[in-house]
């Protein structure tokens, strides 16, 4: 059932040195408040998954909080590369980066099947493709693989469920008995959290009542264990009816990550300084 | 990113960006439905939604089906585009129930490196993968994409080092190593049909799949296209010549680029 706590508690019960981490929110709602947190609690080792790795992800990167990744697209959308994540797999800077990569298809579905309770999902994806060959060998455990459909027989294509330690979302509101509830661009938020063995939901309100939202998504209180009030918790990605997504921060954040030295006066200046519970 | 180079022709005058995007725009018929990728096909999609092919359906990644932007998104899952569309779904849905069974007509992607096959690579250039020379995002939806629309459209700035022989990482699969290919691995769509770049059009010969240059800008040689072509390209006999954009086009895509700055 979920407790509503502050998001530095959340953080700190939540979510473990060497913990497997999907801060989810495709675009829209990214958990960049509790992502923060991650950071100014100086989480180690961690294993950080996210269909699109986007700003918050560089930022997790560059401070030195992952041992590895998996993704399916890192860029900074509309805008150029992830410096941070590229120097971490060009440079091993601060600290080497592994990574495991799959198409968005194939990540989906792998949610899909942690959501579902299922050691696989099945689609039509990856043939002919490196990503086939990179992630069906033996060399470390293989997450694509062939499988015959029993009816057909036609050869489909198997992926590995994903099932993270936690989930991280950011949601426009809860009640006060701890539901939750999302709209507008949905991502794999829920596939998330019901695949998780742990989730933090961080949220711009609690309300009384959750009246009905065209097109919304509501986790009931008992899929989710922590949710804290984080007003504002997803800039510069935006929550819908709250907020609009700041394209001129993504267009700034190339130059602050570009450079070593521009990037750590970021992180000391907008996430260490920053008292708990400020961020 | 090459310096914009400016023509003028008939009094009208654009940079090469613009031809292309103009020329992409063109390549979209009205009614399609179209799986639009960031960068320069958005730019394009809406393009050609604005001018000639008002109820071409743009369908982004985002789950966002339908989409009506009045100016151009920087990012795949803006506001405008949740807030404008017929229907807003979830990730797993937008692959599973849409792109994967073949009901999308066109895919329009943009690509780091493609070659002679049309195979696409926006993963890793130079040394190998565990150590690349560069690290370039990945592969997001392009390999669905790529694999599950009817047919694809690419579009592409070209040059020595974009358009190689062979690409160092196949990301997205266009033909293969030639014909036969794509039903040898069970891609149900057609592959790249066309791939519009800032001198010209390439499309697939039709015996051997390899691209061949078919259309060309006004001003524009087909030696400066071969120049700045990392495989030995091939050239029809008589390479179309491309109109260049209308005022109605220019002013179109020019509205757009202000309305987003």
């Amino acid at each position: 059932m979920a407790e509503i706590v502050s998001l530095d508690e959340a953080v700190e019960r939540a979510i473990h040195d060497g913990d497997a981490v999907a801060m989810e929110g495709f675009t829209h709602l990214i958990p960049f408040a509790a992502g923060h947190e991650v950071i100014r609690q100086r989480r180690r080792d961690l294993t950080l998954i996210r269909m699109t790795p986007d700003l918050i992800y560089d930022q997790l990167i560059g401070a030195g909080c992952a041992r590895k990744l998996i993704f399916s697209w890192g860029g900074n959308p509309g805008v150029g590369s992830l410096h941070r994540f590229r120097d971490a797999v060009e440079h091993a800077w601060p600290v080497p980066l592994e990574i495991e990569e799959h198409s968005h298809a194939g990540m989906a579905n792998r949610y899909v099947a942690g959501a579902s309770g299922l050691p696989f999902a099945v689609l039509r994806g990856y043939n002919g493709t490196g990503l086939e060959t990179l992630n069906g060998g033996q060399e470390s455990a293989p997450t694509i693989k062939p499988i015959t459909c029993p009816f057909t027989g036609e050869t489909l294509t198997a992926v590995s469920a994903i099932r993270p330690d936690v989930a991280v979302i950011h949601a426009q509101r809860a009640d006060r008995s701890g539901n939750v509830q999302l709209w507008g661009i949905t991502g794999v938020q829920k596939e998330a959290v019901l695949a998780s063995q742990r989730s933090v939901v961080t949220v711009e309100e609690i309300v009384d009542d959750l009246d009905p939202r065209p097109g919304a998504v509501v986790l009931p209180a008992w899929t989710v264990s922590f949710v804290a009030v984080a007003p504002g918790g997803s800039h510069p990605s935006y929550a819908m009816g709250y907020s609009t997504r700041d394209n001129d921060y993504y267009v700034a954040w190339d130059a602050i990550a570009r450079d070593r030295g521009t990037f750590t006066r970021w992180l000391d200046e907008q996430v260490y300084r920053v008292p708990a519970g400020q961020l | 990113m090459t310096a914009p180079q400016v023509r003028e022709v008939s009094e009208v005058t654009y940079t090469a960006d613009e031809m292309m995007t103009v020329s992409a725009a063109r390549a979209l018929r009205d009614g399609m439905t179209c799986f639009v990728g960031i960068g320069l096909p958005s730019a394009a999609a809406n393009l050609a939604r604005a001018t000639h092919a008002p109820d071409l359906v743009l369908i982004y990644e985002s789950g966002t089906i339908g989409a009506k932007p009045t100016q151009l998104p920087l990012s795949i899952g803006d506001g405008i585009l949740a807030e404008t569309a017929d229907a807003v779904i979830s990730v797993p849905e937008i692959f599973n129930y849409w792109l994967q069974p073949g009901r999308i007509d066109v895919g329009f992607l943009g690509a780091a490196q493609i070659d002679k096959f049309g195979n696409i690579n926006t993963t890793v250039i130079g040394g190998d993968y565990g150590k690349p020379k560069v690290r370039l995002p990945g592969a997001g939806g392009a390999p669905e994409i790529a694999a599950s629309c009817r047919e694809v459209i690419v579009v592409v700035r070209q040059s020595t080092r974009s358009f190689v022989e062979r690409v160092d990482f196949v990301t997205s699969v266009g033909y293969g190593s030639g014909p036969g290919d794509r039903e040898r691995l069970g891609l149900t769509g057609a592959g790249p049909q066309k791939i519009i770049t800032d001198l010209g059009v390439l499309e697939p010969d039709p015996r051997t799949f390899e691209f061949t240059l078919t259309g060309l800008y006004p001003g524009v040689s087909a030696a400066a296209a071969k120049e700045r072509t990392g495989w030995d390209l091939a050239v029809a006999a008589e390479p179309e010549i491309i109109a260049a954009p209308s005022p109605v086009e220019l002013d179109a895509l020019r509205s757009f680029s202000r309305e987003s700055q």
